[in-house]
């Protein structure tokens, strides 16, 4: 390279420094929250669907598997508690985990309509797009898994009242970590069709593989094995954070496990955006 | 000095792969600033994989663009804000409102308060969609759910406009008008225009013309010249075969 091209080379350098767009951090991401809040509004199937999944779990499945499921007093109760008691952090869970599967489906499906193409050719910083994606799809979770515990409460299992304030850290943490699960499987889905088939392989391992629905140690008079993959998926340690926040609780081994796999996962995501591996297919 | 540096676009030995395809290569051209380029190729010639390159939804170690003079590679960021891009893919929400979907836009771009509004009232205007701004995406028909893209794709006012096959699906007279939309604002606005399109018909004779095939420019002039005294669409077909 001779000093005069690396000296106007320079000097484009300079020019486009001051060129340079600012950073619209809050702009950009009230406008996909928003955004997203919007459609979720105007979907008011998926806001009952969303509902009535855990509502079933609760009043039918845990309402049959009470005689049959002893509990133990483990922390964070304190006294004994019914099965409907036990599994409504974990059904909260589910509606992050359904929620973050979700919202990854409609990344694909948007990726293949051209919606998250605006998004990507945004002059904002490719990281802080998908982030603000990834916050926006928390808070429509986060509505939701409010719903459901006011319509927990109404059937009469109730939290105490900092717990309904205190989850709202873990439920947010737990949305981003399993978003963040979402995002970086739908930027290595190339199809819509296959991902039905993913989503499959992913919900239902992650959700019955945990603590959601039973205790670990009721799972290790099973098969320690399977105790042991419950102990390392993070979608256990989303419940837990969930169950003891709910009860004015701190844990923090489950919380440093979610924000792990919330770095992790959101690592890959950024991975498989990346441009040089490229998010769109060859056409004409 | 390129042309690129005036507010131009300016591509410099592109090459790309998918795998073992060669989807680009060695592809060169400059836009001037205010000019109406058509780049005109049949299905499969490669204009999809250039736009992609173009708005950086993928990348390539082989070649150099320049937008407006910002290097692309070396500053996205900045290059991208000086890039209005309409995508052959429909990308409105259908489900908003057309004022909705701008303020969205404008959002992306760091705009927002009265700026934002005076900006999509400006960019409605422009595209004389001002009396749309309050109906749903959703019940525009085709030619004005196009006209509000590119309506949207100006409202961070670039320098360089890409639009990829933006009349696909719509019918001749809505075609004719977003044509002769976009001509405007490349005379009336300075604005530096990039026109992918497989149809001859929406290349003017004074406008630049690339012809792309298989991935190589097999023509670099104004379009006028590259016909002569015989019809463009009949130059097209002889330089790109029966596949055109």
């Amino acid at each position: 390279m001779t000093a005069q091209t690396q000296e106007a080379q320079a000097a484009q350098d300079r020019d486009a420094a001051t060129q340079r767009p600012r950073t619209a951090w809050g702009t950009s991401l009230l406008a996909i929250v928003e955004r997203e809040a919007l459609r979720f509004l105007g979907q008011r199937g998926r806001f009952f669907a969303a509902l009535v999944r855990p509502l079933v779990w609760l009043l039918v499945f845990a309402a049959g598997f009470r005689a049959a499921l002893g509990l133990s007093i483990i922390p964070p109760y304190q006294t004994y508690i019914t099965y409907e008691v036990y599994i409504v952090p974990g059904l909260c869970g589910m509606i992050l985990l359904f929620n973050g599967m979700q919202s990854s489906l409609s990344l694909v499906y948007d990726r293949e309509m051209g919606s998250m193409r605006l998004l990507l050719t945004s002059p904002q910083p490719r990281w802080w797009l998908l982030f603000s994606k990834l916050v926006a799809g928390t808070c429509v979770s986060i509505l939701q898994a409010y719903a459901f515990l006011a319509i927990s409460a109404a059937f009469g299992i109730v939290m105490p009242w900092l717990g309904y304030i205190l989850v709202l850290p873990a439920l947010f943490v737990g949305g981003l970590m399993l978003g963040a699960l979402g995002l970086a499987l739908s930027s290595f889905v190339r199809q819509l069709e296959n991902f039905a088939g993913v989503m499959n392989f992913v919900i239902f391992p992650m959700f019955f593989l945990s603590s959601a629905l039973y205790p670990l140690w009721k799972m290790e008079e099973s098969s320690q094995l399977l105790r042991d993959i419950c102990a390392v998926n993070p979608f256990t340690h989303a419940v837990e954070l969930i169950r003891f926040a709910l009860y004015a609780q701190f844990n923090g081994w489950a919380l440093l496990w979610t924000l792990v796999a919330t770095v992790a996962f959101g690592v890959l995501a950024l991975w498989g955006y990346d441009p040089a591996r490229g998010t769109t297919r060859a056409g004409g | 000095m390129t042309q690129a540096a005036g507010g131009g676009l300016s591509v410099r030995h592109l090459s790309h792969s998918f795998g073992p395809r060669r989807a680009l290569d060695d592809v060169s051209f400059e836009v001037a600033q205010g000019a109406f380029c058509a780049l005109l190729g049949p299905n499969g010639a490669g204009k999809s994989t250039l736009f992609a390159l173009l708005t950086r939804l993928v990348t390539t170690p082989q070649g150099e663009i320049e937008v407006a003079g910002v290097n692309l590679a070396r500053h996205p960021r900045a290059a991208l804000a000086q890039m209005g891009v309409v995508f052959q893919q429909p990308t409105l929400d259908l489900d908003l409102t057309v004022r909705r979907n701008l303020r969205y836009f404008a959002a992306l771009h760091g705009l927002s308060g009265r700026e934002a509004e005076a900006r999509i009232d400006a960019a409605l205007e422009r595209l004389d969609m001002a009396e749309r701004g309050g109906e749903l995406a959703r019940s525009l028909n085709g030619g004005h759910r196009r006209r509000t893209e590119i309506a949207r794709a100006l409202i961070h006012r670039p320098r360089v406009l890409l639009l990829d096959e933006p009349t696909v699906g719509l019918d001749a007279a809505s075609r004719a008008n977003i044509t002769r939309h976009v001509h405007d604002l490349a005379s009336d606005m300075g604005l530096t225009v990039l026109w992918a399109t497989h149809l001859t018909d929406e290349v003017w004779a004074t406008d630049r013309l690339v012809i792309l095939h298989r991935g190589r420019v097999l023509a670099d002039s104004v379009a006028g010249r590259v016909a002569g005294d015989r019809p463009l669409t009949e130059v097209f077909l002889a330089m790109t075969g029966a596949e055109a």
